[in-house]
């Protein structure tokens, strides 16, 4: 056997000072030849962990090896077994920590591109523009409603519509996905891809109702009247805020604020779609996660000349993924880490000007494990912006408890569910995603998705 | 079994059918579709969430009446954007590309004794639906309907049906008294009428006004606020307005406010935040 490849097949993507100025997706994929070769690398273990580390236990070592093989088709079939939005998952799953932290070539080189070869399979099948439909069991007689269509219910219908239920999406807003629509950016994720992951589904014959806010037009005693079992997806709800003075001026945008205008809304482009947004010269976005990279590079394509990340603790503590950050290093985001916002400032018409940070430095450990930042005293600064973006997170939407109070929820607001089931304490009620454990990812999602598949498929069948 | 098939364009599910858009005074429209689902929930105070075509802004419009029997929803608008503009192109049989409701809570309808409502602009059909419950629930109920002169105001009729009086007020006094409602009112309580409850439902100045005058006489006062929305499902943060010192969100915590505990000077510039881009949008 040949020697394997110490590093990954790099994926081609567009340079970073010309992507800065379009909304076009990054990467631009493997090609067949790369595709290939990079398949190769996997050693095709016989004990293999990486399948270990997937939410979705999706078969890898198989479907790479059809990819090896050059057999795409079969490939993209297995893939499909386990997980239904194969081209969503290749883009935006954080593998670095879950398939490819497993990885044997790993160990002593760079792991196999998992993520990359899924993407792959999945641009392969929609680059053929003919999708296999999968084969269904035969009908239940069963109806199941799912609340949210984003990437727990969606999960959670596939699954379901294929073990032969009949499935009702019901999804709040104007188009389907949910937070792959509002909140990832079209030059990270496509929405032509999602769009066509969800016409899938509806090819599998699940029905989607949009414009339907579950809990105001319709009751969940209501739903649970027409249907056998309820799903409750319904993701992220309102945002947090720093709770700083000034902080309600002008130019001051949640972080769901500023990519719901951007993109569910089109503001990027404005003004033939008529939502506004405001191109700042100077955006500061706050926090360290994946959503505050997302922001910050919007406001990069939306024209700003400095976009600011602010931070509080330093590089290493922050939860963004790698490829996120270094995508954002490369376009030219500036990081400013230790400081904390403490007060914005504003001009006579409330337009903000600027953000006042705290310097800080790092403490010992907390509960997260990372190094608290502590305060250095008399070390505030500020920073000139005319946009200020505040992406700390969110709580769980309050729509669905707020007018369901037999339903039992945690501090913050989320559903409880049971971890193996993801049964809520209304009986014929599960739930899963963002809604039950706070603002999480998009394969967690999933993963929660599968695992309340499983336990609705069970007490539907077991039900008398 | 594997069935092969092609990709098709995603459609939009379920768009609603105007059944009738008429202009009522200059610029002020009213509409009424067919949305059974959402006319069966529809309660006093609530709002729906209108996208008129694909390009257009969620737009959050009040619901002024309804049907649960035929299944249909009225509301009244003003066209003032790029996206009220386009709805007030759309008549009876065309489509709406999105509709959403009912959203918000509802107005609180129980006995209060006096009941005064305020409406002006598309406020005077917010107000109509409040006060009928009011009228049903055993209340006094005086309107102030307010409009810079009588041909601006509509629902007259349908106003003096469901309250015990009408005060019209117009800034040309070509109907009611010279001026705005909420001087009609300060009169009114300084003569030493009794007023249990206020309620507005209008232009922020409008609320903001009405709440100065009945702040000194102590009386409950309900404001419908109409900050900026974006989604109106508790999602974006967008709508928020500080009461008493908290923020909250007008989607899922209002939209109906103390309005004495609003921080109004927040309010009003928030809501000027996109003047310019309107005026942009408009351009086409």
């Amino acid at each position: 056997m040949a020697k394997i490849s110490p590093r990954k097949t790099p994926m081609r993507e567009q340079p970073a000072k010309e992507r800065i100025k379009n909304y076009d997706e990054v990467p631009f994929g493997y090609s067949h030849e790369e595709a290939i070769v990079e398949a190769q690398r996997c050693l095709q273990c016989k004990n293999p962990k990486c399948i270990d580390g997937c939410p979705v236990e999706i078969d890898i070592p198989g479907f790479i090896k059809f990819i090896a093989e050059k057999k795409f088709r079969e490939g993209v079939n297995l893939l499909k077994e386990k997980n239904i939005l194969p081209a969503i998952c290749g883009r935006v799953c954080p593998q670095e920590d879950q398939c490819e932290i497993k990885c044997i070539v790993g160990i002593k080189n760079e792991p196999v591109a998992i993520g990359r070869l899924e993407r792959f399979l999945a641009d392969w099948e929609r680059d053929e523009d003919e999708i296999e439909i999968p084969p269904k069991s035969k009908s239940t007689g069963k109806k199941v409603v799912i609340v949210g269509a984003g990437p727990a219910g969606i999960t959670v219908a596939a699954d379901l519509v294929r073990l032969g239920h009949k499935v009702d999406i019901f999804e709040a807003l104007h188009q389907p996905g949910g937070v792959l629509v509002y909140g990832i950016p079209e030059f990270r994720l496509p929405k032509a891809i999602v769009f066509k992951e969800i016409d899938f589904l509806k090819e599998m014959g699940v029905r989607l109702f949009t414009d339907s806010v579950i809990g105001m037009v319709k009751s969940i005693d209501e739903l649970l009247n027409e249907y056998d079992a309820t799903f409750l997806g319904t993701g992220a709800g309102l945002p947090w805020f720093l709770e700083v003075p000034g902080e309600n001026l002008n130019g001051i945008y949640s972080a769901n604020e500023y990519l719901t205008r951007a993109n569910l809304m089109k503001a990027y482009l404005f003004p033939r779609y008529k939502t506004p947004i405001v191109r700042g010269k100077r955006v500061a976005t706050v926090g360290g996660g994946n959503v505050a990279m997302d922001c910050a590079r919007t406001a990069l394509r939306l024209g700003a000349e400095k976009s600011i990340i602010v931070y509080r603790r330093s590089r290493t503590e922050m939860p963004a993924r790698d490829e996120e950050i270094h995508h954002a290093e490369e376009e030219g985001i500036i990081f400013k880490f230790l400081s904390n916002p403490a007060a914005f400032h504003g001009d006579k018409n409330r337009w903000v000007k600027e953000v006042e940070c705290v310097q800080m430095k790092l403490g010992e450990p907390d509960e997260s494990g990372r190094r608290r930042p502590v305060p250095i005293p008399d070390a505030n600064f500020r920073i000139p912006i005319d946009v200020g973006i505040i992406a700390i997170g969110n709580s769980p939407n309050p729509l669905i408890p707020s007018t369901t109070p037999d339903i039992e929820t945690g501090k913050w607001g989320n559903i409880i569910t049971d971890p193996e089931t993801g049964k809520t304490s209304k009986p014929g009620v599960f739930a899963g995603g963002d809604v039950a454990t706070g603002a999480a990812t998009v394969i967690l999602a999933m993963g929660a998705g599968k695992i309340a598949a499983r336990g609705i498929h069970d007490y539907l069948m077991n039900k008398t | 079994m594997i069935k092969v098939f092609s990709l098709r364009k995603l459609k939009n599910a379920d768009m609603v059918e105007i059944l009738e858009r008429i202009q009522i005074a200059p610029n002020v429209h009213s509409c009424t579709v067919e949305a059974p689902d959402v006319a069966r929930k529809a309660l006093p105070g609530q709002f729906v969430i209108i996208i008129p075509d694909e390009y257009s802004e969620r737009t959050p419009i009040t619901i002024a009446d309804w049907d649960a029997k035929k299944g249909t929803i009225t509301f009244i608008f003003l066209e003032i954007g790029a996206s009220t503009q386009k709805l007030a192109e759309l008549n009876s049989g065309d489509l709406i590309y999105s509709f959403t409701g009912p959203l918000g809570k509802p107005m609180e309808i129980k006995k209060f004794g006096t009941v005064a409502l305020v409406g002006g602009c598309y406020g005077i059909g917010g107000i109509y639906p409040v006060a009928r419950a009011l009228k049903k629930s055993g209340n006094k109920v005086i309107c102030f309907s307010e409009a810079r002169s009588k041909f601006l105001l509509y629902w007259n009729d349908k106003l003096e049906e469901v309250s015990d009086e009408v005060r019209y007020a117009t800034v040309d006094g070509s109907l009611g008294i010279k001026g705005h409602s909420h001087d009609d009112m300060e009169e009114y309580l300084k003569a030493g009428k009794k007023i249990d409850r206020v309620i507005a439902i209008g232009c922020t100045f409008m609320m903001y006004r009405v709440s100065e005058v009945t702040r000194p006489f102590g009386i409950d006062t309900i404001v419908s606020m109409n900050p900026v929305m974006i989604d109106g499902t508790g999602m974006c943060g967008a709508c928020r307005v500080v009461v008493d010192g908290e923020t909250k969100f007008a989607c899922v915590d209002g939209p109906h406010f103390e309005g004495h505990k609003i921080d109004w000077d927040i309010i009003m510039s928030r809501r000027k935040a996109y003047l310019e881009e309107e005026i942009i949008s408009q351009e086409r």
